[in-house]
């Protein structure tokens, strides 16, 4: 059978293949090519070796992006995920309406990240202009909360989703067998059901994590960077430095971050997936 | 016992109820403004509801609609959006049959691109990406989806090869035998019941593509082409004041197609979100 198949690959492997080509393994790889080069287009480009990697870590609204993205990113991973699950443990309960209350917690997730960005701008500043104090444009803590509540609001939902998933696929028999050894809830939940919970844990930790360190539409459209670059996240900070800087040897920098952030997002993904992957219990 | 949990059950059902309508508020708020006429709209009034004099109709949604090309802005949205779809659709299966039923070095390292390319963030290759679709004449919405199906092929094959694993081979094997050429055997066989995963990548495509921002933003040519949401960050901009009143009819409008859509198939979206994480 697989030799018959074998002979058809132009009609099956081609055409994705093609596309993957144009859409992903030529920008790669040139744009690893490019992070060693000086250009402002791809045609004329010189390399210059690791210049670029080292103004990039040079640059300051680089360095305190990083840090600024790592704090989000510790933020809105605890606050979603614990979020997430308290909400999907209250509807997994049985009450009236569960549908309806599910329907709404996952509604923002459809509104894309600009939209997002603009109705929050407008809700924070008015909150903050009726507390009497800076609006967001001003003010980068208030920035970064803004920008955590955004995402908790965005993201709940769906890890709720997740999380609801993995609930009623616990066996009630492994939970009444707790309850007739005479666990109480408490210890019922963090023994029996919490692990069971590993694999959807797992998962929605890898998306929140990859997501907020990702994050870009949200970014642009909340903050725009202000003030002076203090609410920057990594990926606006690499767009900033491509398209709002003038001067010859950005993009190169630009391209240079652009290295830096794939390799950390890579490598985070990497251990965080090891890390869990351990303590998922077998069923 | 009984009473007491009904009354706990209630008692939750109370809290939940208040969690949701703060939940819906920031839309309500929009909603609200929308409505306003332009110097009602403040960031210290933007609370308030609108009064007789602030009560501006549907000026603002003409505006939208009639100045600034929301329809249009919608039509390439979609546009982009099934073209796209389509495409993943159709042709990652196909890639993902192969490569799961047909295993040599190639077809293990085309799969681990494909798992590869799904972490890589878009600031990696979004120059270098915009110049090779200008290169080959791919900024225009009616080729973009070429675009989308290479950058987002990674998720779609990486669930697609998720199911066929599971997919017992002895079906296709009855089919040959039959008669049938690897084509055929793909149509009749393979594709119907892909049925289920095939609505699971739909919806987390179309979520993805639908919402995008920044890759229509560098490919197409913004003074011809605008997505809905290049539409409302061009409002933003665009030098001189912002015109509160029609941004806000424009997030409406571009809120209310969503929820639509998501009230009529939030069965096969939630599904899809969840059977997508369970294979992630």
């Amino acid at each position: 059978m697989q030799k018959a198949i074998k002979k058809y690959w132009p009609i099956f492997v081609l055409p994705t293949l093609a596309a993957f080509v144009i859409g992903f393994i030529i920008p790669f790889v040139e744009g690893v090519y490019l992070a060693f080069c000086q250009f402002t287009t791809v045609r004329d480009a010189t390399l210059i070796g690791f210049n670029n990697f080292v103004r990039a870590i040079s640059d300051n609204t680089f360095t305190h992006a990083f840090w600024y993205n790592c704090a989000f990113v510790v933020v809105t991973t605890i606050a979603i995920n614990v979020g997430g699950l308290l909400v999907a443990v209250l509807l997994t309960k049985g009450i009236r309406a569960t549908n309806a209350f599910r329907t709404v917690f996952f509604m923002p997730n459809l509104i894309g990240g600009i939209v997002l960005g603009y109705i929050w701008q407008i809700l924070l500043n008015c909150v903050l202009s009726l507390l009497e104090r800076p609006l967001l444009a001003l003010d980068a803590t208030a920035g970064f909360w803004g920008l955590v509540i955004l995402m908790c609001w965005q993201q709940i939902g769906y890890m709720m989703i997740i999380y609801v998933a993995g609930l009623q696929s616990i066996p009630d028999t492994l939970v009444e067998a707790a309850e007739i050894d005479g666990a109480t809830r408490w210890q019922t939940f963090w023994k029996v059901k919490l692990p069971m919970l590993m694999p959807s844990i797992t998962i929605c930790l890898f998306l929140t994590i990859t997501n907020s360190f990702k994050l870009f539409d949200q970014n642009m459209a909340l903050t725009g960077g202000q003030p002076a670059h203090q609410s920057e996240l990594l990926a606006y900070n690499i767009y900033y430095t491509f398209y709002g800087r003038s001067g010859p040897q950005w993009r190169g920098i630009g391209q240079a971050k652009a290295v830096i952030f794939c390799l950390i997002v890579v490598a985070i993904a990497l251990i965080q997936l090891r890390v869990t992957r351990k303590r998922e219990v077998q069923q | 016992m009984r009473k007491r949990v009904q009354r706990s059950h209630r008692l939750l059902s109370v809290i939940m109820t208040i969690v949701c309508v703060v939940y819906m508020y920031p839309i309500f708020m929009v909603l609200m403004n929308s409505l306003k006429v332009e110097n009602a709209i403040s960031t210290s009034t933007a609370f308030e509801l609108p009064t007789a004099e602030t009560f501006a109709g549907l000026a603002n949604y003409e505006n939208a609609v009639n100045t600034q090309g929301f329809f249009m802005s919608l039509f390439w949205t979609v546009l982009i959006t099934v073209t796209s779809v389509l495409a993943i659709l159709i042709f990652c299966s196909m890639f993902a049959w192969y490569i799961t039923r047909v295993e040599n070095k190639f077809t293990k390292a085309l799969y681990l691109l494909c798992a590869f390319s799904m972490v890589v963030p878009f600031q990696m290759v979004m120059f270098t990406l915009s110049s090779t679709a200008h290169d080959l004449h791919l900024n225009t919405p009616w080729t973009l989806w070429i675009i989308y199906l290479g950058f987002g092929a990674g998720l779609a094959v990486f669930m697609f090869c998720g199911f066929m694993r599971s997919v017992p081979i002895d079906m296709e094997e009855a089919a040959m035998i039959d008669g049938c050429n690897p084509i055929q055997t793909y149509f009749y066989i393979v594709f119907p019941l892909l049925r289920p995963t095939m609505i699971s990548v739909a919806v987390l495509e179309a979520m993805w593509i639908w919402n995008d921002y920044l890759l229509p933003t560098l490919i197409l040519d913004v003074d011809k082409y605008k997505t809905i949401s290049m539409l409302i960050q061009f409002f933003r901009g665009s030098y001189g004041r912002v015109e509160m009143g029609p941004m806000m009819a424009c997030i409406m409008l571009a809120i209310i197609p969503i929820i639509i859509v998501y009230l009529f198939g939030q069965k096969h979206i939630i599904k899809g979100v969840v059977s997508g994480a369970v294979k992630g």
